[in-house]
């Protein structure tokens, strides 16, 4: 298989204002790239979501990006409190956003549950207070 | 409906965008939490929020729409607005608030994109 085109991007943790500048990047490269507009979509969501979720809880981390010429591979990893409970994470409405997060439109218990929505596969390893790492892929169509 | 209907029906201030005018747009959303947003639209459709950070600018763009209303009289920050013309983005603004700013959007046509 050939080489993957690799991005990597650090995730400031203490600025809401610029979360999401990494995904707005790979969303420009993928349309730069010719992908197909659905793939470009749920990649742009799902690592959005992530993004932000680094932000809120972890204080920041790194997104890489790979992209194959079958798939699309984001890779989010941080140093943060770790996840205690992952199946209790993923249900839908689930959160432990502080009320300041909310505020601003996100903490409503749907960033991992949309991670898993718009990719096709999903991964989260995380161990309290080392951090977590979340791989997802996105089939090129 | 073009969005510039929108101006119109919703009696908004056009803060960014203006030659994006005559773009269509095919459904709507209202919504303060854009993970709900995230979740549920599809593409090409006109977000009405409360909210003014830049965080609903990402997610607009993130979800290919192309026009944000701002209701209840609210005017995002400069940082804001900059951000959204990177993005061709349209942004308005309506006196009006969340309920009936959406009421009279859905009652000239605009569907609200069927249910979850």
């Amino acid at each position: 298989m050939s080489e993957p085109v690799t991005f990597h991007f650090d995730v400031e943790g203490d600025n809401f204002a610029s979360a999401g500048e990494a995904s707005v990047s790979i969303k420009k490269i993928l349309r730069q790239l010719n992908i197909d507009p659905e793939t470009i979509r749920k990649v742009s969501i799902a690592m959005y979501e992530g993004e932000i979720n680094m932000v809120i809880h972890a204080n920041g981390g790194s997104a890489d990006v790979l992209i194959f010429p079958d798939k699309i591979r984001i890779i989010l990893e941080d140093t943060g409190p770790g996840i205690a409970d992952i199946s209790l994470a993923m249900q839908e409405g689930w959160s432990t956003a502080k009320e300041n997060v909310r505020n601003l439109g996100f903490g409503a218990g749907m960033g991992l549950p949309n991670m898993k929505k718009y990719t096709d596969k999903m991964d989260i390893e995380s161990e309290l207070g080392k951090g977590t790492k979340v791989t997802m892929e996105v089939f090129i169509q | 409906m073009k969005i510039k209907e929108i101006v119109s029906i919703l009696d908004a201030d056009i803060l960014c965008g203006e030659e994006h005018l005559e773009n269509e747009v095919h459904s709507a959303c209202g919504a303060d939490m854009m993970s709900d947003v995230l979740a549920f639209v599809k593409e090409q459709a006109v977000l009405l929020t409360g909210l003014i950070n830049p965080q609903v600018v990402r997610t607009a763009e993130m979800m290919d729409m192309r026009c944000i209303v701002f209701v209840r009289g609210k005017t995002p920050p400069q940082e804001v607005i900059e951000l959204a013309k990177e993005t061709g983005l349209v942004l308005l603004a309506s006196k009006e608030r969340m309920y009936p700013a959406c009421g009279k959007l859905y009652a000239t046509g605009l569907s609200g994109g069927g249910t979850v």
